[in-house]
């Protein structure tokens, strides 16, 4: 077991990559009451084309299944493990994203039975039948229950008018006709292959001794099996760098129009440096021109376009990423129009030594108030750790960023083929 | 774990509740302004959070505003209006980084108290009234934002829940306020409300961070300063809330263009947080639809697929609980049903010893969980203020712990259903 301290926020973390293949970080907060516990899977809704394990050829599965599954883990022959939890006081949930299937839970008290708990339930899966259709009603009135939103119903469509190919333009709930063709194969499938130690992190925070909880996660792994396992081959098909469309409309009955601009910042696997640096000086440029004190806020503001509901955000994960700015607006277009407009300037701009000192500054402010969460650094800590950089480090990371560096990422970042605009419209 | 330590004082025209924890990476401050919900001023102080935010006369704009907080290591700063039984509270929150996290730097935390003092007590303003042209345009985003509320089914519903079973009850206002206050409403008026409001409301302001309580005290006590006048009125006279409660439940549908029914029944409880049953009401809701090991979440999704989500929450100051869940059209009167059927599984007493207590273990586990949050741990500290009662989050988690099965079926035969709100799909009638 590893130790590595931070000095500069007063954290420790432990870590260990087990015999077979599992990766354990583990953070003592003893200040806390709680801990928290989540288990992962480097895999999401875009996996959806891969070779399974112990076979030679590659298959595509129903869209909506990485969801699916995450909602039949829970589910045993002879109970439910949301009891399970509930009988040793953690709250637990779940959730799927684009590319990670998450386990995790909270508790005060009863903390090692509840690591137990979370590791044995996702790594002893029962899929049946009749549990299989049971489960399609429920994630049914999921879907319905997005179709309503207007919110998400934008941000879905804002990523399919920029993605051509790449799954990410899938809804990662699948459609209702889709996960009607689900089977308990194809949930087994894709279990075997993706929830394999190899594939997995686990992340502890909390109120716990270190050295105890490691053995007990080493105990527990080495009493069980599982297959020699190679790298897992999945499948992406080539995506442009353009967007896919210039501009979707969507029709649904809304009191307010809603409009959205997105940017294709990726479409490839990036190197690890060339990530961070893109990861870092995205969100520190979109910060300082449309946050609040953004010049371009200020003049979609002026010119009436926006209200408190404008935001943006931005997302560069494995093989994909995308910028999101948008809100409700009276005039879509013009605030589409607007929007792009202004983007196309950046590349003539020059950020100034001061301004960039206050963007360093702000990046460092939300990072240490995120650290507040247990959720939150577990969740970054896996996610940055699957893509090669260390959460804990990015406070000097950023302190270590030039304004050459800002400058020229400034220049290149935005081109027009890039540019995606998804409108919400009653009509 | 730390020990929850508060600190309250009675200066300067408020109440100051010093929090000091070394939990968190940053300081808060929050300063919670309250007073009875009324028609007349529901809109005004909808809209006051709006300009506020828009910036004080030394910043005079949003984008200065923000400058000032981006230097300040990108605190964060929130404003917003929110009910709590017959109460609306205006909340200001300021989130900064704790200055002992970054090295070379020790004038972030004064700022910050500065800033906060210059945006409640120093508006942007021109002579008595609030910047005219800020005023046109925030009236326009409190518009849009009340608005929006159709749009967001769940939260559409609630409110018309709440509409319908709270009829002619202060609870019924909106929190948003009301559109067609928007256009009578000027400048002048709003200032010089404001200006009452900052007299008359009861103030608490609460500090959360890792902090020495002497400094901390002397900072905001030599910064921010009230000028304090007793209301004259509408503040404290409210004794008992006027229930509207019905010989027997109303049943109210109505239809929109929408994949998903909602289907939300309101219930009276009849105890509130300063009830000495509290505690038991609380074990009441979680063992009904608190949690997913609940009876509705079990009953109405796990046993029948009828929905995604199926649960129930308490308003604990006005006495209120509701069962909400999104389903199929076609399925509300066996939804219905099963919902019901739990809440008279309750009645008759089929609690059974591990619900129990597993359900008081849950809701202690959820009450320390939120105090790992520093604004869950100071809406929790604030629950004592709005009820006017003292009983600390530790003493709360002790009578939960203490909870006796009888108690539970005694509070159960004290709630009763009001109001059933169904929000359906245009195509056809709904099934029998």
């Amino acid at each position: 077991m590893s130790r590595k301290t931070y000095d500069n926020i007063n954290e420790t973390v432990y870590l260990e990559r087990l015999d077979n293949g599992l990766t354990v970080f583990l953070l003592p907060k003893p200040e806390m009451s709680k801990t928290y516990g989540i288990f992962s899977t480097n895999y999401g809704s875009i996996d959806q084309t891969f070779v399974p394990i112990g076979n030679n050829e590659k298959i595509t599965v129903p869209e909506g299944i990485a969801h699916f599954l995450e909602h039949k883990l829970f589910e045993k022959e002879d109970r439910d493990v949301f009891t399970d939890f509930g009988k040793q006081g953690a709250s637990a949930n779940a959730y799927t994203s684009f590319t990670k299937t998450a386990y995790l839970f909270s508790a005060t008290n009863h903390i090692e039975d509840n690591v137990k708990t979370l590791i044995d339930f996702v790594q002893d899966p029962y899929f049946s039948e009749q549990s299989v259709e049971k489960e399609k009603g429920i994630i049914a009135q999921e879907i319905k229950m997005y179709d309503d939103q207007p919110d998400w119903q934008s941000f879905m469509g804002t990523i399919k008018t920029m993605f051509k190919n790449h799954p990410v333009n899938v809804d990662i709930a699948g459609t209702v006709e889709s996960i009607n063709s689900i089977t308990k194969d194809d949930l087994y499938t894709c279990y075997n292959t993706f929830y394999h130690p190899e594939n997995m992190i686990l992340f502890i925070a909390g109120n716990f001794d270190p050295e105890n909880m490691m053995s007990l996660v080493k105990e527990n792994q080495a009493a069980k099996e599982f297959e020699k396992m190679n790298e897992i081959v999945r499948d992406f098909p080539d995506e442009p760098e353009q967007v896919g469309m210039k501009e979707n409309k969507i029709v649904m009955p809304v009191s307010v129009s809603k409009c959205t601009v997105g940017i294709k910042e990726a479409n490839k696997e990036l190197d690890r440096d060339e990530f961070l640096k893109r990861d870092l000086l995205q969100d520190m440029l979109l910060n300082f021109y449309f946050s609040k004190s953004g010049q371009f806020y200020q003049e979609l503001y002026d010119d009436n376009l926006i209200d408190d509901s404008f935001y943006f955000e931005m997302n560069l994960d494995r093989n994909f990423g995308y910028t999101l700015i948008g809100g409700n607006s009276d005039n879509p277009d013009q605030l589409a129009n607007k929007i792009k407009e202004l983007l196309m300037t950046t590349n003539s701009e020059t950020i100034q030594e001061e301004d960039f000192e206050r963007m360093k500054k702000k990046k460092i402010g939300q990072l240490l108030r995120s650290m507040n969460s247990l959720e939150f650094i577990a969740s970054k800590h896996i996610h940055y750790h699957t893509l090669g950089i260390d959460f804990f480090d990015l406070i000097p990371e950023i302190q270590s960023l030039t304004i050459d560096d800002v400058n020229h990422y400034l220049k290149h970042w935005i081109s027009e083929e890039k540019l995606a605009v998804c409108k919400i419209v009653a009509e | 774990m730390e020990a929850i330590k508060e600190d309250v004082l009675d200066v300067n025209g408020y109440n100051l509740h010093l929090v000091p924890n070394k939990k968190f990476k940053t300081i808060n401050i929050v300063a919670k302004f309250k007073a009875t919900l009324n028609r007349e001023t529901i809109t005004k102080r909808a809209l006051i959070p709006y300009l506020l935010k828009q910036g004080p006369k030394n910043h005079p704009s949003r984008k200065e505003l923000q400058i000032q907080l981006d230097n300040l290591y990108g605190a964060v700063l929130s404003i917003d209006g929110g009910k709590k039984g017959e109460n609306h509270i205006i909340s200001l929150r300021l989130e900064v980084a704790n200055q002992k996290f970054i090295p070379n730097e020790s004038g972030i935390l004064e700022g910050a108290v500065e800033l906060f003092n210059d945006v409640i007590f120093h508006p942007n303003t021109s002579g008595q009234a609030f910047q005219p042209t800020i005023f046109k345009r925030e009236k326009n985003t409190l518009k849009q934002k009340i608005n929006s509320i159709k749009d967001d089914k769940m939260s559409f519903a609630n409110m018309r829940l709440i509409d319908e079973m709270c009829d002619g009850e202060p609870y019924q206002l909106h929190v948003h306020g009301y559109e067609e206050d928007l256009d009578s409403m000027t400048p002048e008026d709003t200032y010089a409300y404001y200006q009452e409001l900052l007299q008359q409301d009861e103030l608490d302001i609460f500090v959360l961070g890792d902090f020495d309580i002497e400094e901390m005290k002397q900072l905001i006590t030599s910064k921010i300063k009230r000028d304090e006048k007793q209301a004259t009125n509408h503040n404290d006279n409210v004794t008992e809330a006027d229930n509207n409660s019905k010989e027997k439940p109303q049943e109210v549908i109505e239809k929109q263009n929408i994949q998903q029914a909602k289907l939300h029944i309101g219930y009276r409880t009849n105890i509130t947080y300063q009830d000495e049953e509290y505690p038991a009401l609380q074990v009441f809701n979680g063992i009904l639809g608190g949690f997913p090991s609940s009876k509705l979440f079990i009953n109405v999704r796990e046993k029948n697929s009828l929905a995604y989500y199926a649960s129930s929450k308490l308003e604990s100051h006005k006495g209120l609980l509701l069962v909400f869940s999104g389903i199929a059209p076609a399925d509300y009167q066996k939804a219905r049903e099963i919902m019901e059927l739990q809440m008279s599984a309750m009645k008759n007493g089929e609690i059974s010893n591990s619900e129990l207590s597993e359900t008081k273990e849950l809701i202690v586990n959820q009450l320390l969980e939120t105090m790992d949050h520093p604004q869950g741990m100071i809406e929790l500290l604030y629950q004592q203020v709005i009820a006017k009662k003292d009983l600390k989050p530790s003493e709360l988690i002790e009578k939960i712990k203490a909870v006796q099965v009888e108690e539970v079926t005694e509070v159960a035969s004290r709630i009763e259903e009001d109001t059933v709100y169904l929000l359906t799909s245009e195509g056809g009638e709904p099934s029998e």
